[in-house]
């Protein structure tokens, strides 16, 4: 008997959300009370629990698509529960690891209000007799706390650590750190919305949150930004994903995740225009002979930005095994400070959340960002006729003070011009 | 004449036929070539474990404690049996009658599980085939064709030349289990693991044993607040063990064997009747591959692999004491089932950081994971908990109160990263401790969890209360 996977009614009559991400991918094995996917409202995200141990036989909504209230958004098998996944605190998605939200400060403040998370029970999960003592004594959630034992258990040590750290790892100015699941001590204050309170609330900003803070501030102080926008018909590069992700994965051991492609269409736009790539100081500019590609990660500490150094002499996998390794290390506070610093030009990816369309801010002393957003399929005219696209829109915000128009639009459009036609990327025209 | 298989395994010991069945089990088609060749000149599956090592050496060192029991404890708990006599020769045929029994279970696995057992020499060849020369004629030889192969080939005692081996007088760890009565003075040179157990053995039956280690350390890769315990037990009874004592040369008299050595007081002598050398075992791969097969040995003889046992030619693979690691059947073994199941295209690994050894001397010694040496060499901060057996309720009515557990866990973590016991039934106790860093469990979790009473295994539990200075049956300093 198949179950329909609906959106949760709503908070306070919003009339309708956006599905951010799927932490389960059809076909994967779920277990009660997992976790499937985040809905964001303005005000709140919610998670959708499954109701029972099964498969998740269908998602009907992609992620970044509108939901209303009572939507089906997936089917799921019950009982049929095939290899169990380790559960962690962030899920194991086979996206690219670049999964980051870049929104100007305004937009920060409205989302960054109120995080609630229905707590998951995970009653099935095997705690051990310690373990199972300290989550009882500080009322923690083990959902939340990263598993380094055998098959992602929980071991003492990894629950005293979830207790004892802060979590503090460099934060990057060019995008801010709001992930869906805030852990306990992070970020913002649980806040119920109840109609009728109308009290003021003061809370200190943790560190983590100042540090972001002063870096925006510096950026927006120190250059001037502006951001030119195109859009990219992906269809090409998922095709070429569809018909080659099998074989790829096997060949080569990781999967094919969509950033390789950005990454080395990035390369070559830089190389043709080397203004972007270089570093303002000063009355000098300085251009870099090397390409060391930041790529913007999101861990439940914060936003990070792990560098790919000589991404020009590196092929898909190389890129791909780097990003996943590098973002799992991050996303385990085992990233050293040396593969965060540097960088001659970031990417940042705000389409993972649902950001349609977005204007990055720089990391300084660096003079572009590109920003990646949702893939959403659009009417657009191709030869005359309306046809139906995985369009993403890119943006491009640049230090206007070295950079001109000129450069940075046809920048856009090189990255443009290689994605629809991946060709260009292997012949690097 | 020539054979085609998925596997061929060379060696049948705890390696090499656990990895065959395995392979068979995983739907492989497996053979498994092997040519031991016992005393009696008969063939038998099961290598040095089964033959001549492990498995023969329980057996005496189970009879020899019986009859040391009667001797010395039997009287405590008002038993009298007057001068009780040893029949060596009805031992050898009880330790035999086990061992033919085991490696005839061997053959009868192979059979249940098709793998197809080969008597005979195996080699391989550059091309890739193996080579097999009959066991009973020397002059038959098969080759065989195989998709995979796993080397198996163990080790063999190291000899010295200051002290050849005439397999009489002057023997290996093999020979030593062989004895048709006991010797009235025992040397041994070497006070290993192997030259404890084999010492023990004797020394119950009436031998004057003398041990020679060359080292000034005393099992130096134990714990050494064990060892220390240990050899006082040792000494007690009566085991002669004499540390630093370098072994220069040997000659054979009338009155026995003269066996010359130095330590740091000066040179010395002793007179033995029989001498076991038992310095090390090194591996047996010196006629096991033809020049050109790519498989490359280290300056030891060992196979070199990686942690998948791999040895760098395509297929071809590497397990148990003819590789790196710990010589100990069991390491063996697990490698084998690794192999077997990755040779099956299936998902497999070996944890090598938590393989328990065991010595069966009398108290038993066993441990797994780090001693405290090599935590505070790693610059570890670690927590220690020791409990005694004297104060352990089944100990005492079984009249074993000597030893103690001792549970190492980080300082910060919980995380247990060693236990060492010495004491009864130490082999069969270290198995929770395994099973416990296998989860990476805390001290606490030994803690809270249930250990029946009266049990041995009650020391684990205690012993993990001392490391938080909790323990209720002990007073807490």
């Amino acid at each position: 008997m198949s179950i329909e996977i609906k959106v949760p009614q709503l908070p306070e009559s919003i009339p309708d959300a956006t599905l951010v991400s799927w932490h389960k991918q059809a076909g994967d094995a779920v277990k009660r009370d997992e976790n499937l996917v985040d809905i964001e409202t303005d005000k709140v995200v919610l998670e959708c629990p499954a109701p029972v141990d099964g498969v998740l036989k269908e998602i009907r909504i992609q992620g970044g698509a509108t939901v209303t209230a009572g939507q089906v958004i997936a089917i799921l098998e019950p009982g049929a529960v095939a290899a169990a996944k380790p559960a962690t605190a962030l899920a194991a998605s086979s996206k690219p690891p670049a999964a980051v939200v870049t929104e100007t400060a305004t937009t920060l403040a409205k989302s960054s209000a109120a995080t609630v998370s229905t707590p998951v029970s995970r009653s099935d999960m095997p705690l051990s007799p310690s373990v199972r003592r300290l989550v009882e004594e500080h009322q923690l959630d083990p959902a939340k706390i990263q598993g380094s034992g055998l098959d992602g258990r929980l071991t003492k040590g990894d629950v005293l650590e979830y207790i004892n750290k802060g979590g503090e790892l460099p934060a990057s100015a060019g995008s801010v750190a709001q992930p869906a699941q805030s852990d306990a001590k992070a970020a913002a204050p649980m806040t119920r919305a109840v109609s009728g309170n109308r009290e003021d609330r003061r809370v200190l900003m943790t560190r983590m949150r100042t540090r972001i803070a002063q870096r925006l501030s510096e950026s927006q102080a120190s250059t001037v930004m502006l951001t030119s926008f195109n859009e990219v018909d992906l269809s090409k590069v998922m095709e070429l994903r569809t018909r080659y992700k099998d074989k790829f994965e096997k060949q080569q051991g990781v999967k094919l995740g969509f950033m390789s492609f950005f990454v080395k269409a990035v390369v070559e736009a830089l190389k043709r225009y080397p203004v972007v790539n270089a570093s303002s100081e000063g009355n000098d500019i300085i251009y870099h002979d090397y390409w060391d590609i930041s790529v913007a990660v999101s861990t439940p500490r914060g936003l990070v930005t792990p560098v790919l150094r000589d991404a020009d002499q590196m092929n898909f996998a190389e890129i791909e095994k780097s990003l996943t390794d590098m973002a799992s290390r991050a996303r385990d506070g085992k990233i050293t400070l040396e593969e965060l610093t540097g960088g001659t030009f970031t990417i940042t990816n705000g389409g993972v959340f649902g950001s349609l369309f977005s204007t990055p801010i720089i990391n300084p002393p660096q003079s572009g960002i590109l920003g990646m957003h949702a893939i959403k399929e659009r009417a657009v005219v191709v030869d005359g006729q309306v046809v139906v696209r995985p369009m993403m829109y890119i943006a491009i915000t640049y230090d206007h003070r070295i950079v001109d128009g000129r450069e940075a639009v046809l920048f856009l459009v090189s990255i443009k011009e290689q994605l629809e036609d991946p060709a260009r990327l292997l012949l690097q025209i | 004449m020539s054979q085609s298989f998925d596997v061929v395994v060379i060696g049948a010991g705890p390696a090499g036929y656990v990895c065959a069945i395995r392979a068979a089990q995983n739907g492989l088609k497996t053979a498994c070539v092997d040519n031991w060749k016992n005393l009696d000149g008969k063939h038998a599956f099961g290598g040095t474990c089964l033959n001549a090592g492990c498995i023969p050496s329980k057996a005496l060192l189970e009879s020899s404690e019986m009859f040391h029991k009667t001797q010395h404890e039997f009287a405590a708990h008002g038993i009298k049996v007057g001068n009780p006599q040893m029949d060596v020769a009805v031992m050898q045929a009880r330790k035999a009658k086990i061992v033919s029994n085991l490696t005839g279970g061997i053959a009868a696995l192979f059979k249940s599980n098709n793998v197809t057992g080969i008597r005979g020499t195996a080699r391989l060849l550059k091309n890739g085939s193996v080579d097999v020369t009959d066991f009973d004629d020397p002059k038959k030889k098969e080759l065989l064709e195989a998709k995979h192969i796993v080397l198996a080939a163990g080790s063999e005692p190291v000899e010295l030349k200051i002290a050849p081996f005439d397999r009489k007088d002057i023997v290996d760890s093999w020979g030593a289990l062989e004895f048709a009565n006991s010797p009235k003075r025992l040397g041994v040179i070497g006070g290993g693991v192997i030259g404890l157990e084999l010492g023990s053995v004797w020394q119950r039956l009436g031998s004057q044993v003398t041990i020679l280690e060359a080292m000034d350390n005393f099992l130096f890769m134990a714990d050494q607040q064990i060892v220390q315990a240990a050899a006082r037990e040792f000494k007690k009874q009566e085991l002669d063990i004499r540390l630093g004592a370098k072994v220069t040369g040997t000659d054979k008299g009338k009155a026995g064997i003269s066996v010359h050595y130095e330590d740091k007081d000066g040179k010395h002598d002793i007179v033995v009747d029989k001498l076991i050398v038992a310095v090390g075992r090194r591996p047996a791969t010196s006629n096991l591959l033809e020049e050109g097969t790519g498989v490359k040995l280290d300056q030891r003889g060992f196979i070199q692999v990686d942690e998948e046992c791999h040895t760098g030619v395509k297929n071809i693979w590497a397990i148990g004491d003819c590789v790196r690691g710990p010589m100990l059947a069991h390491k063996g073994s697990e490698e084998g089932v690794m192999v077997a199941d990755l040779m099956a295209g299936k998902v497999a690994e070996m944890n090598y950081e938590v393989i328990p050894s065991i010595i069966y001397t009398w108290p038993e010694i066993a441990w797994v994971g780090k001693t405290e040496e090599e935590l505070k060499k790693q610059g570890i901060k670690y927590k220690a908990g020791s409990f005694p057996f004297a104060a352990n309720g089944r100990a005492k009515a079984m009249e074993a109160a000597a030893g103690m557990v001792k549970i190492l866990a980080h300082a910060d973590t919980d995380e247990i990263l060693g236990v060492h016991i010495l004491g009864p039934m130490a082999s069969e106790m270290i198995a929770e401790a395994v099973l416990a860093m296998e989860f990476r469990a805390s001290a606490e979790d030994i803690q809270r969890t249930i250990h029946a009473h009266p049990t041995l295994s009650e020391a684990m539990h205690e012993a993990s209360l001392v490391v938080d200075k909790r323990a209720i049956h002990a007073i807490n300093r």
